[in-house]
């Protein structure tokens, strides 16, 4: 039931096989519509939404130009409250860590919070590698879980999936990990939330312990916050006897007065609501209520390397709302896994390369995924200039290649086009010789423009040569 | 500006502003040292290349009360880029020009509202015409009703609402040829949205994205024409051609 993004080909050739499944853009068409103007509506009757959006974005400011500060009162206030703190470096470490709590207590399975950082860090695989069975209990993750799927939605795992297709994967999936779904199962939303409900129910009241996420880390309290909606999170958090959470570095929020904007911004942004159902918000160990043991892990796996570069530090803002996914029109026509990671979208096409570094052909791919129509930026509660990173980690994907030996054909033709642009008359020369616009076009490969769209046919004179020719004597 | 796009490809929407702009009264001058922006190299990466683009642009611009340009990508791109390429060469001489240049550059319907401080321009057009508002024009330098109040003084025109107008066509420079599949059908769903208005011409403010949503109606014997709002804004009675 596990897949994997490893080995993922890059973006144009990942969207290309996406833009084929008619039914996918369909589906993504449809519920990203859907989303957008339920957010449309809701932040619409928030009168001060960008102040808001800006002490949303200083919260998150402030929490990261003390980080260090933050992670060290964190792991005392955690401790103080009877919390077990870890740090882990990298996936390898958190998902050891992991590991070693489960088989302390000899589990063979454990309930999962929705939650991005276990699926960044890959931790079900890294479970189910030691025998221990991980079960998702978000629906829609469920869904991708059951349908050995991948997510493509950071708020909707399963947006890329209709109720039809739910329908079949609840049916042929369901008996062969627990409670199976009825037999004569519709493909009503109503039927189907039941059938999950009846299955996870089983699960929860069984598991020993539960594995969680953070959407934010109040650091002067030790307190940890979930926000959801199916109530599925606080099943996780309150029956199991043992509790882990793995948070990553960034989620820290320095005062517990700081979460304020950040939870009014969030669900305005993410499901379009204007409060999430549930909140929940946890500290430690409670004696005779809850789990009795809990370990928190601060997971760094990039964050630091994000952190240090100055243009895209910024993306460590993000409150995983999704907002920038429903907006987005690369998004919507190609869908998710064509991004090959956990974090799709525009906020994935800059998270990645910001947390692994730019060198390798996918990632190296996903800033370009995007047309810079600015949407994702005019979306975004945490005012993520998104745009403006992806231009910068394009440079930096340039300049990773300056001192190829043979350098790509783009980097030629650029090179020789930053001669030509770098003045008036090499520019006139250049346009009476090839054309110029049509030249550079084909050197990108107009083949690859005209197979699907007409190329406007060059005028006889410039305008610089006829501004030359009449001294711009328009009777002329 | 005359954008390098408009100077080799589209020579009539230059031609469109002259006219248009002297009608005014506005004195028109082409310096002939210009050549391009720097939005090509800067978007794509390529920020060293990029410095003898932008250096050139604040030396052949110096001196100007303003500069003026049919694009909304190009002035975005002026405003908004040529700092940080500046600071990529480290180059206190060109920060201060780029500082100087940077808020006298328009966009040209920005030029004619908030600096003319015109939005009847005296332009006639008897056409069915729908209006698509270009990314950067609409998000990076937020032109917002500016064009569209433009459009709606020329008399006789028939002005319909574009579906989804909001929404990019998927051109993005180099992008329309790095990811052609997902730019194509960003643009297709676009056309369609055009074709649906009923209208004989989309007009909008960038040649660039004209080019790409011309190009797939034209493909697609769409009969729809793709004009710049220079071009409607020159047209009068005695001159429907509206260029040269």
């Amino acid at each position: 039931m596990t897949h994997t993004f490893v080995g993922m080909p890059p973006f144009p050739v990942a969207a290309r096989e996406a833009l084929a499944d008619t039914q996918l853009r369909h589906n993504l068409g449809h519920a990203t519509a859907t989303i957008r103007g339920k957010r449309d509506q809701v932040v619409a009757e928030v009168e001060n939404w960008e102040e808001l959006r800006l002490a949303g974005a200083a919260v998150k400011d402030r929490a990261l130009r003390g980080l260090d500060q933050h992670l060290v009162q964190l792991e005392e206030s955690l401790t103080d409250r009877g919390a077990t703190v870890h740090w882990a470096r990298d996936a390898v470490e958190a998902n050891r860590i992991v590991v070693d709590v489960a088989r302390r207590h000899r589990v063979d399975e454990v309930v999962k919070v929705k939650s991005m950082v276990t699926q960044e860090i890959g931790l079900n695989e890294a479970l189910q590698a030691e025998g221990i069975a991980a079960w998702e209990t978000d629906l829609a993750e469920l869904i991708v879980q059951l349908g050995g799927d991948l997510p493509s939605h950071i708020l909707v795992p399963a947006i890329h999936r209709n109720r039809a297709e739910i329908r079949e994967i609840f049916r042929s999936k369901m008996g062969g990990v627990g409670r199976a779904a009825p037999s004569e199962l519709s493909d009503d939303p109503a039927a189907l939330a039941a059938a999950a409900r009846a299955h996870l129910r089983e699960k929860f009241l069984r598991a020993r312990m539960a594995v969680s996420g953070a959407n934010f880390a109040v650091a002067e309290t030790g307190t940890l916050v979930v926000v959801e909606s199916e109530g599925n999170g606080r099943m996780c958090l309150t029956l199991p006897d043992v509790l882990v959470s793995v948070v990553g570095i960034e989620k820290v929020v320095p005062t517990w007065a700081e979460l304020d904007p950040l939870l009014r911004l969030l669900p305005r942004s993410s499901t379009g609501e204007r409060m999430n159902p549930y909140t929940s918000t946890w500290s430690g160990v409670i004696p005779g209520d809850g789990p009795q043991e809990v370990h928190v892990v601060l997971l760094d796996n990039g964050r630091t390397r994000a952190l240090a570069d100055e243009v895209g530090r910024q993306a460590l803002r993000c409150i995983r709302c999704s907002a920038c996914l429903n907006v987005c029109p690369v998004y919507e026509r190609v869908g998710g896994h064509a991004y090959g990671s956990v974090y799709p979208g525009p906020i994935g096409a800059i998270l990645n390369p910001l947390l692994k570094g730019t060198g390798d052909p996918q990632t190296d791919s996903l800033p370009y995924a995007s047309s810079l129509c600015g949407a994702c930026f005019e979306a975004c509660p945490v005012r993520i200039d998104i745009p403006e990173v992806l231009v910068h980690l394009r440079s930096k994907v340039v300049d990773g290649h300056r001192d190829d030996r043979i350098p790509k054909p783009e980097a030629v033709a650029m090179r020789s086009a930053s001669w030509t642009f770098a003045g008036g008359r090499r520019l006139g020369r250049a346009e009476r010789l090839t054309r110029l616009g049509i030249g550079v076009g084909r050197r990108f490969g107009a083949a690859r423009w005209t197979a699907t769209r007409d190329l406007p046919t060059p005028p006889k004179e410039s305008f610089r040569a006829w501004w030359k020719r009449t001294d711009g004597r328009l009777d002329r | 500006m005359v954008t390098c796009v408009n100077d080799a490809i589209y020579p009539g929407t230059g031609a469109a502003v002259v006219r248009l702009l002297r009608r005014l009264g506005v004195d028109v001058d082409f310096p002939q040292d210009q050549a391009c922006c720097g939005q090509p190299m800067v978007n794509t990466g390529y920020l060293d290349e990029a410095v003898p683009v932008v250096r050139n642009f604040v030396d052949a611009f110096a001196g100007y009360d303003a500069v003026v340009t049919p694009s909304g990508s190009c002035a975005g791109s002026v405003r908004h880029q040529h700092g940080l390429v500046a600071r990529r060469a480290a180059d206190p001489v060109l920060a201060g020009a780029v500082a100087d240049l940077s808020p006298r550059t328009f966009e040209l319907s920005e030029f004619l509202v908030d600096v003319l401080g015109v939005t009847d321009v005296g332009a006639y057009f008897p056409h069915r015409v729908t209006y698509h508002p270009t990314c950067h024009s609409l998000r990076m330098l937020g032109v917002g009703d500016r064009p569209r109040r433009l459009l709606e003084a020329v008399r006789g025109i028939r002005l319909v609402d574009l579906p989804h107008a909001d929404e990019c066509c998927g051109f993005g420079g180099t992008f329309a040829v790095k990811n052609a599949d997902t730019s194509v059908a960003m643009g297709s769903d676009k056309a369609r949205h055009v074709r649906e208005t009923g209208a004989e011409v989309l007009v909008a403010g960038d040649n660039s994205c004209l080019m790409h949503i011309g190009g797939l109606l034209s493909r697609n014997q769409a009969g729809v024409r793709v004009m710049h709002l220079a071009e409607v804004l020159a047209s009068t009675e005695a001159d429907p051609g509206g260029a040269r």
